[in-house]
């Protein structure tokens, strides 16, 4: 047997909607026979968009889905060897848990003798023997999952589709059935093709993880690799916890970032703007004068087998992991091995920054309010009438518990000899000729490398303000 | 001894009084001058008379004809719409479909006049065709009570369910047999007891259409007219039994789609 | 495409066959014609008639005021009932909601007959006094508001009673102050359906209303039989001047909804 053939091939998959939404954008994917590959992204990013025109519910716009070679990107569902299990089970409310299984091989006209024996034989293998006769309602959510699942299986899909499937479980539940369901795909030795947006079910779970944003495939490899090299800042970002930050490569196998210089084992051109990744678990923290950079205990969390602690080093945070306690306050120096710093190359060279909410719940930044109404900053959110911002479930925010992230292109950011004129202040440490303009990249008092681009020549060591406009500036919200 | 202080159930009493008295005293009443005779002594005759008078048998299974007739005519109709309307994706959809709602808020009479003035016009006597014009008026009426919990029904379904059906290897007239079609029966089954008891009472609309044939409503109106109460009760009481069993085989009615239920 | 088709040509079928009627009443009650199928010229005779003629005058104001007035008297009984129901005992509640059904899936004749026998015939009290027609149309329509208030009160969060009871409030204020405003959405749907069922009935006015009075239904079949043209073509305006009231009530309607989400 071919252990290595290809059960369902996309190609250049696209799905625009009449508003000229594109929920899904050239997407490419080939799937081996007997796989276990999941979905991974926030919500919004097209996963459930292209589980569904797997399935067939949806037509892609453009592109041509592949089932064993043959094409099939505008069969109707029902003449799809796949099956699905839906977020919400989707379970039919009229019929008992006997007709619920029933249903696919009654379509096919298969014997009722024949019927009767597959599904007992699927209640058996979700553990839900003797149910034939109860209601759906009669039923928590578990067991109508196992149901909905059983439904799927008992047709022999050559894939099985599961959106969310543990959605609407709580947490044991979920833990338990992502067990129970690994343990199915082994015994069934079907395709699996598994939507979520839950990054730790997706590890334990999947041979293989695609993750998705915005439509496109940002990375597919196994849980090591997406964990362990994501590709860019996104996946870094959404896959564990992870400290990310822009930098710019300093020298042969040595990269800047958070005001240190660190060694590294990427070996990228000097001078390219990069982002850095560096698991928690990977800083290790040490006296002060032997860290690269040094840094003030800002919290410690304890988390059972470890503490989280977070170090603030002019105005970047870094946060460790650590079998070791500290204190607030404690002065402790920073050092991460070479080969934990994932270095990738900046398809962007986007600024990113932190701002604070203060008391009046204005938007302050380096001393300085942004002329920005925070209502529409953070989505949903309404002032109330006592001066107090609201979300969108009408609660109070925590000014100390929101973050606002902003981000600014390296072209939207002016660069002026009035210091004071700029939103922060800082000297010129990097300067490349582009062609066209300069790239430079700014130290800022507050310890942070701004990418600019500029027009005209400043020489090193300058002193300067980065005037950045408001209206240029893109606001997303961290809890 | 505790102060009684206001409890908000104490709110229901006079409610409930007015219930006892003009709901259930006039059943008993009802059930009274059904078994008495014009001098209040006891009788079956009312029920007897009914039972063997091939007359008032009769009226009865004609009753029955035009409730049948106008029924199906009625789902036929509105099935259909309901699900067009149900299952499009127009942008004003609640708009077309409050306009199909509109009619029940017409006063009825006046728009059974309309009927009739048109029906006058195509065809000449209104006499000739006494059972057509009936359904016809009838179905008129109620159209609008078929539609509004059938759209209601066909609206709640989750679309997943139906999706889950073709994923199941259901094509779409499998797919709307054996899910559409059983998860829409209760707006069935409410918009068939909202037209099929109005159809067997309501008499005005014979009447104003020139059909002079009876159906039990017009029982209780001649009764009536002659001040026969005890005849007039019975026939209530038997009306009564009808709508008790039929209310228990078609499993009750969601409250909310009764009669004005589109309103607001 | 032909699936459109036969879609659109349903909703048009339809729609023609519920609104042909009348809108062609509608353009005749502007001519002088006596008949559908005549073709006279624009007059507004019949406007001038429905507005200028007392007993037609009458027949309109009364039945508004008979309407409102039992609409009102259903909507305090029945959403008293709805809260009393609400907050009683099992045993209590399900009393109250049975009979309360009885109205509901009842035909109208045996209701208004009923109520005609126990008010008049047994208790005799005489129809001219207007307390069965007014009984008798609140029996109509006090449990549509009763089930139109049931499910704001289940959707309340149960607990703001207890909250305003714990903040001070006596049980009676806190009912007026929270219960009510909570399910007053409900209270105005049935007070509306109140209105719209007293407006259409038919047999529960014939059966109580005193032999002087009429409403739009009683005056319009009883006008069906007699013989007076002028009379006749008037409803006609009578009914386009419903139709345009109604069109306007919903689109208002509409509009504000709209306007809500």
């Amino acid at each position: 047997m071919e252990q290595t053939k290809n059960i369902i091939e996309l190609k250049h998959i696209t799905k625009t909607y009449e508003d000229g939404y594109s929920a899904v954008s050239d997407f490419n994917l080939e799937v081996k026979q007997g796989e276990f590959i999941t979905f991974l992204g926030p919500s919004g990013c097209g996963k459930t968009t292209t589980l569904r025109m797997i399935a067939g519910f949806d037509i892609p716009t453009e592109g041509e889905i592949l089932l064993n070679g043959k094409p099939i990107t505008s069969l109707p569902p029902n003449k799809r060897p796949i099956n699905t299990v839906f977020q919400r089970y989707a379970l039919f409310p009229h019929m008992n848990i006997y007709e619920n299984i029933a249903f696919g091989l009654r379509q096919k006209k298969t014997p009722e003798k024949v019927i009767a024996k597959k599904v007992k034989k699927v209640l058996e293998l979700v553990d839900l023997e003797g149910f034939e006769n109860r209601k759906i309602d009669t039923l928590s959510g578990g067991q109508q999952q196992r149901v909905a699942i059983a439904r799927a299986v008992v047709n022999e899909p050559q894939i099985l589709l599961l959106d969310e499937p543990l959605g609407a479980l709580d947490l044991k539940m979920r833990k338990e059935m992502q067990l129970e369901l690994k343990e199915m795909h082994r015994e069934l030795g079907i395709t699996f093709i598994y939507v979520t947006h839950d990054q730790e079910e997706a590890l334990t779970m999947s041979d293989k993880i695609v993750v998705m944003s915005e439509g496109k495939m940002q990375q597919i490899g196994t849980p090591e690799d997406i964990y362990n090299e994501p590709i860019n800042a996104f996946v870094a970002d959404f896959i564990g916890d992870s400290n990310i930050f822009n930098g710019i490569m300093t020298g042969k196998l040595k990269v800047r970032f958070c005001g240190g210089e660190f060694a590294c084992v990427d070996d990228i051109e000097e001078g390219t703007h990069i982002t850095a990744v560096v698991r928690p678990e990977d800083v290790t923290l040490t006296r002060p004068e032997e860290g690269r950079i040094r840094g003030t205990v800002t919290s410690v969390i304890f988390k059972g087998i470890h503490y989280e602690i977070t170090v603030e080093s002019g105005k970047n945070e870094i946060v460790a992991q650590s079998v070791h306690s500290a204190r607030v306050g404690d002065r402790v120096g920073v050092q991460v091995e070479p080969d934990n710093i994932h270095v990738m190359i900046a398809e962007d060279h986007t600024n990113i920054f932190a701002a604070e909410i203060n008391k009046n719940y204005e938007l302050e930044y380096n001393g300085t309010v942004l002329p920005v109404d925070l209502t529409n900053v953070i989505k949903g959110s309404v002032m109330s009438e006592d001066g107090t911002l609201l979300d969108a479930k009408g609660l109070e925010i925590d000014p100390k518990k929101v973050r606002i992230k902003i981000s600014i292109k390296p072209q939207d950011i002016e660069l002026t000899d009035d210091q004071e004129e700029g939103l922060v202040q800082g000297c010129i440490s990097n300067l490349i000729y582009k062609g066209d303009h300069y790239s430079y990249v700014i130290h800022t008092d507050l310890e942070q490398d701004f990418v600019v681009n500029d027009e005209y020549l400043w020489n090193m060591e300058d002193q300067v303000g980065l005037i950045m406009p408001v209206e240029k500036m893109i606001f997303t919200v961290k809890k | 001894m505790h102060r009684r202080t206001f409890s908000r159930k104490y709110l229901g009493i006079p409610y409930a009084a007015f219930l006892l008295l003009f709901v259930a005293a006039p059943l008993i009443v009802l059930i009274y001058y059904a078994f008495t005779n014009g001098q209040g002594e006891f009788t079956v005759q009312n029920m007897t008379g009914f039972f063997s008078d091939p007359n008032t048998l009769g009226t009865l299974c004609y009753s029955f004809g035009v409730a049948l007739v106008t029924t199906a005519v009625c789902l036929l109709l509105a099935y259909p719409l309901a699900y067009i309307l149900a299952t499009s994706r127009l942008k004003g959809k609640s708009v077309i479909v409050l306009i199909f709602i509109m009619p029940m808020w017409i006063n009825f009479s006046l728009r059974i006049t309309a009927l009739k003035e048109i029906l006058t016009w195509i065809e000449g006597n209104l006499a000739y065709h006494p059972f057509l014009n009936t359904v016809l008026g009838m179905s008129y009426d109620f159209l609008p009570f078929m539609i509004l919990p059938i759209y209601t029904a066909i609206s709640k379904l989750d679309g997943a369910l139906l999706e889950a059906a073709r994923d199941l290897g259901a094509g779409e007239a499998q797919a709307f047999l054996r899910v559409t079609l059983p998860l829409s029966l209760p707006g069935i089954m409410s918009g068939v007891s909202m037209v099929f008891l109005p159809a067997m009472t309501n008499y005005v609309v014979l009447d104003m259409l020139y059909n002079s044939t009876y159906i039990m409503g017009s029982l209780i109106g001649s009764y009536f007219a002659a001040y026969n109460w005890n005849g007039g009760s019975m026939i209530a009481l038997i009306l009564l039994g009808i709508i008790c069993l039929f209310t228990l085989l078609t499993g009750g009615t969601d409250d909310e789609n009764r009669r004005g239920g589109a309103l607001l | 495409m032909i699936r459109r088709i036969c879609r659109w040509t349903v909703i048009i079928l339809i729609l023609l066959f519920l609104y042909l009627p009348i809108l062609i009443l509608a353009v005749y009650s502007f001519t002088d014609a006596t008949n559908i199928g005549a073709i006279r010229g624009f007059s507004v005779h019949n406007y001038v008639t429905l507005f200028t003629t007392p007993e037609l005058r009458d027949m309109i104001f009364g039945t508004v005021v008979l309407a409102v007035g039992s609409a009102v008297i259903a909507t305090i009984l029945g959403t008293m009932g709805a809260i009393g129901a609400f907050y009683s005992r099992k045993g209590m509640a399900s009393a109250i909601t049975t009979m309360n059904q009885v109205p509901v899936v009842n035909a109208d004749v045996v209701t208004g007959f009923s109520i005609c026998i126990l008010l008049v015939v047994v208790l005799g009290i005489s129809k001219d006094t207007y307390i069965p027609l007014v009984a008798g149309h609140v029996t109509l329509c006090a449990p549509f508001v009763f089930l139109a208030v049931i499910p704001k009160l289940k959707q309340m969060d149960q607990s703001i009673y207890e909250a305003a009871l714990d903040l001070g409030a006596a049980p009676f204020t806190a009912l007026i102050r929270i219960v009510i405003p909570q399910i007053f959405p409900g209270i105005i749907s049935g007070f509306a359906m109140a209105v719209t069922l007293s407006l259409d009935d038919y047999f529960v006015a014939t059966y109580t209303k005193p032999a002087t009075f009429d409403t739009i239904s009683t005056y319009v079949v009883n006008a069906t039989k007699g013989a007076q043209t002028n009379i006749k073509t008037a409803l006609w305006a009578l009914s386009t001047v419903i139709f345009l009231l109604v069109v306007l009530f919903s689109l208002v309607m509409n509009i504000r909804a709209n306007r809500e989400n």
